[in-house]
């Protein structure tokens, strides 16, 4: 296919496609997935096929609409009708009464929490409404495993106009005029990374999808993939011409297969239509990609790592220079970028450089997707320009606190980066900001953490993690973190002493010195940053052996409460290990000898009644040893 | 063993395909037995011991056959701060195993993942393969007896 053949097509499919024909779009995330979204897609195929209306209405599975919080979530269009917890009993009157007869049913729309009035529209939804979807906008609106909807929303325009109108020079002036930087977490200029790996000497040059998003609590970059691969394989293929290579790799994480097909069947539909292999669109460029699958290590989400392990090896980093972009894979010169980053770079091509950096900061151009994750009412994938304010992400778009708790810190950046408490809630995102607050950009998981969290125990969990996946080529990483891990391990334990912190201080400056790669540089970040900011609860666990949060089982203890009790034997029932006993509608009691202190009885207590109690410290009952 | 001919095919003499040939036989056998890491050795013409290396490097592969159930807790930050300790505490005890090891009976593997990415659901329990959102300590038994039922009806 060539050029003019291209606008052929798209001009065919938008012509074919009529934009006031009702279309039921049913998001296909993960998220959506988990909750049952294929079954609900299928029955709305069935039926609309049912009722005859095959040719009046189509259904569309999506990609991910992010606002996973309230999966399965319909859309119907042209409306934009916003439904959500779609259950398989809703479809019949979804199809009857709104595709139909064009009336709302109130009962599926989504209802502000605080008023509880009903929106109609998914735009007006608060979580929407001040967002800046630039990047993850289209994945609703397109079947990501077909490439007409690509090419209807504008898809390999920017390609076309590059390969026609523009010299690899100046794809790059245009990437560095515009501001971009890596989505990665790093932040390192995009156009200055292909400038370098062009200049680089050598024949053979590769350019490389960084798709091994391994930070807990973060997957945005696998609802691009999954939701809208074209968009990043389009922003490979101009990246490759810009740096002159001819061969690049998409390495994505094994724990994401619905990424790994899509991505597949995208790289296998470019390639049928001539955007991707010999001659593009009847240039003389010539590009073709291949799909790594990782392994499960969460270290090959570091380049050199990754690279590694695409040439079949443990994924362990390499010392940094020489840079990748001078010899990486194989050690030819190897251009590395991150998922959204890819993403953004049609965008950038099609409205420009100027349109691109008019939203964001000083230093940060642009968008960022992030996860909003764990304590917070709308969990989800926000894009938002940056330079927005940690209080509007979490607040306004979030929602807030779930259960109306009081709001604890954020922590940002996955395991290398750090947590922010209720001071910083008006520090602006960007990659400068969040560096200064010892936290970083990362790659984009935004974590809620409420009154219930323990922040020892966050950074126990983080070192722990760390420790696990570091790679052990390093001493400083492998030992120090496994030191850290052990020591905070102690501390949630109870058997903490005063001279840990300073313990954990002194390693945390070696460890972040000393080590290879960026997974041990910035290991210590989630221990310094809760030592910084919460050191009241370091001082609880190991001067006063209590858990503020009520978190750490070693300074729990559950009681009943007898004059509330109304002896209704569910706790007992719920006990494991029989350390509840009583009789029907007389108070309960626990055996402190017996509890494991799982949290069961806690659990199932009614809330009119709340007779089990949770406390640590000093109001905790004394445990009776035999 | 048939089985052992699909680990090789499609995998071409050179070390980059090993993890690609680790894959294979992962999702051939349910695990990478001695015979295969000899096999893939030749084929790649690397030693043995580099095979090891690499297989014992990743997680996605196991020199031990997999349990007929693998209950999978994933342990993302976003369900850790939603009480997934207390689930895989829960697990633990009613299978009687640790984390990342399998019921003596071959019935039970238990697992921990990094993160899933369906966070809105945490804490997440993925049993064979269908997820399980918002699980609570309470419902571990149950979720334990309906691998228990579910097997009996097909016995």
């Amino acid at each position: 296919m060539d050029l003019n053949e291209l606008e052929t097509l798209r001009t065919r499919i938008t012509a074919s496609r009529d934009k006031d024909k009702p279309c039921i779009t049913v998001c296909g995330g993960t998220g959506c997935h988990a909750y049952g979204c294929l079954k609900v897609a299928q029955a709305f195929r069935d039926e609309v096929r049912r009722l005859g209306l095959s040719d009046k209405v189509a259904v569309r599975q999506t990609g991910c609409h992010g606002f996973c919080e309230r999966g399965p979530i319909v859309v119907l269009q042209p409306k934009g009708i916003f439904y959500q917890r779609i259950q398989l009993a809703d479809v019949p009157e979804v199809v009857s009464k709104t595709v139909i007869e064009g009336l709302v049913i109130e009962r599926l729309l989504y209802a502000e929490p605080k008023t509880g009035a009903r929106i109609v529209a998914e735009r007006d939804v608060p979580f929407y409404k001040r967002q800046h979807r630039r990047i993850f906008g289209s994945n609703g609106h397109l079947d990501p495993t077909d490439i007409d909807d690509y090419l209807a929303l504008d898809g390999y325009r920017a390609l076309a106009k590059v390969l026609s109108e523009m010299a690899p020079a100046d794809v790059i002036a245009e990437i560095n005029s515009a501001g971009l930087r890596g989505r990665g977490g790093a932040g390192f200029p995009t156009g200055r990374k292909w400038e370098i790996c062009r200049a680089a000497h050598g024949e053979v040059k590769y350019v490389i999808c960084n798709a091994d998003e391994g930070d807990p609590g973060a997957y945005m970059d696998r609802s691009l993939l999954e939701g809208n691969p074209h968009s990043v394989i389009e922003g490979m293929i101009i990246g490759a011409y810009a740096i002159g290579s001819h061969e690049g790799f998409v390495y994505v994480r094994n724990e994401y297969p619905l990424a790994v097909e899509n991505v597949g069947i995208a790289v296998e539909a470019a390639r049928k239509h001539g955007l991707l292999g010999k001659s593009i669109l009847g240039s003389k460029f010539d590009f073709d990609i291949r799909i790594f699958k990782g392994a499960g290590a969460f270290v090959s989400g570091e380049e050199t790592s990754l690279m590694s392990s695409i040439e079949g090896r443990r994924a362990s980093p390499r010392q940094k220079p020489p840079f990748p972009a001078q010899s990486g894979l194989w050690g030819k010169p190897t251009n590395i970028n991150n998922v959204e980053t890819w993403a953004n770079v049609p965008w950038i091509i099609r409205n420009g450089a100027k349109a691109y950096s008019q939203i964001g900061t000083q230093d940060s151009k642009g968008t960022k997707i992030f996860a909003l994750v764990g304590k917070i009412n709308n969990t989800g994938l926000v894009e938002v320009p940056m330079g927005m304010k940690l209080r509007e992400i979490i607040f306004e778009i979030g929602g807030g606190i779930k259960g109306g708790k009081e709001f604890k810190a954020v922590q940002t950046g996955g395991p290398s980066g750090g947590c922010m408490p209720t001071e910083l809630l008006d520090l602006p995102i960007d990659y400068a900001s969040l560096a200064q607050a010892g936290s970083m950009m990362g790659s984009g998981g935004m974590i809620v953490m409420d009154e219930g969290t323990c922040m020892v125990d966050v950074a126990r969990y983080f070192l722990h993690f760390t420790q696990e996946e570091s790679c052990g080529k390093c001493v400083p990483c492998r030992v120090g973190t496994r030191q850290m891990a052990e020591i905070l391990a102690r501390i949630t334990r109870g058997e903490g002493v005063e001279s840990d912190v300073e313990r954990l201080e002194t390693l945390a400056k070696t460890v972040k010195a000393g080590s290879l790669c960026g997974l041990g540089q910035t290991a210590p970040n989630p221990v310094l940053t809760t030592l910084r900011y919460f050191r009241k609860e370091y001082d609880a666990h190991i001067k006063e052996r209590r858990c503020p949060a009520l978190v750490c089982k070693a300074f729990l203890a559950f009681d009943i409460d007898k004059r509330k009790c109304v002896g209704c034997l569910l706790c007992l029932k719920a006990c494991p290990v029989k350390a509840v006993s009583g009789e029907i509608k007389k108070p309960h009691s626990i055996d402190q000898t017996l509890c494991i202190k799982c949290g069961a009885c806690f659990e199932v207590c009614p809330p009119k009644v709340r007779a089990v109690t949770k406390t640590s410290g000093a109001s905790a009952p004394e445990r009776v040893l035999p | 063993m048939a089985n052992m001919e699909a680990v090789l095919a499609g995998v071409a003499p050179v070390r980059s395909e090993l993890i690609h040939a680790l894959h294979h036989a992962q999702a051939e056998l349910g695990h990478v037995p001695p015979e295969a890491v000899a096999r893939i050795a030749r084929r790649l013409r690397i030693s043995e011991s580099e095979v090891y290396g690499v297989l014992t490097f990743y997680k996605a592969f196991s020199l031990e056959p997999k349990g007929k159930h693998v209950v999978t807790i994933c342990s993302g930050t976003a369900c850790h701060v939603r009480g997934a300790p207390r689930i895989v505490e829960e697990f633990q005890r009613k299978l009687g195993v640790e984390a990342g090891s399998t019921t003596p009976d071959r019935e039970y593997t238990l697992e921990t993942v990094n993160c899933v990415g369906a966070c809105a659901l945490g804490p997440i329990v993925i049993i064979d393969g269908n997820y399980h959102g918002q699980v609570k300590t309470t419902e571990v038994h149950k979720l334990v007896e309906g691998c228990r039922r579910s097997q009996a009806k097909e016995g």
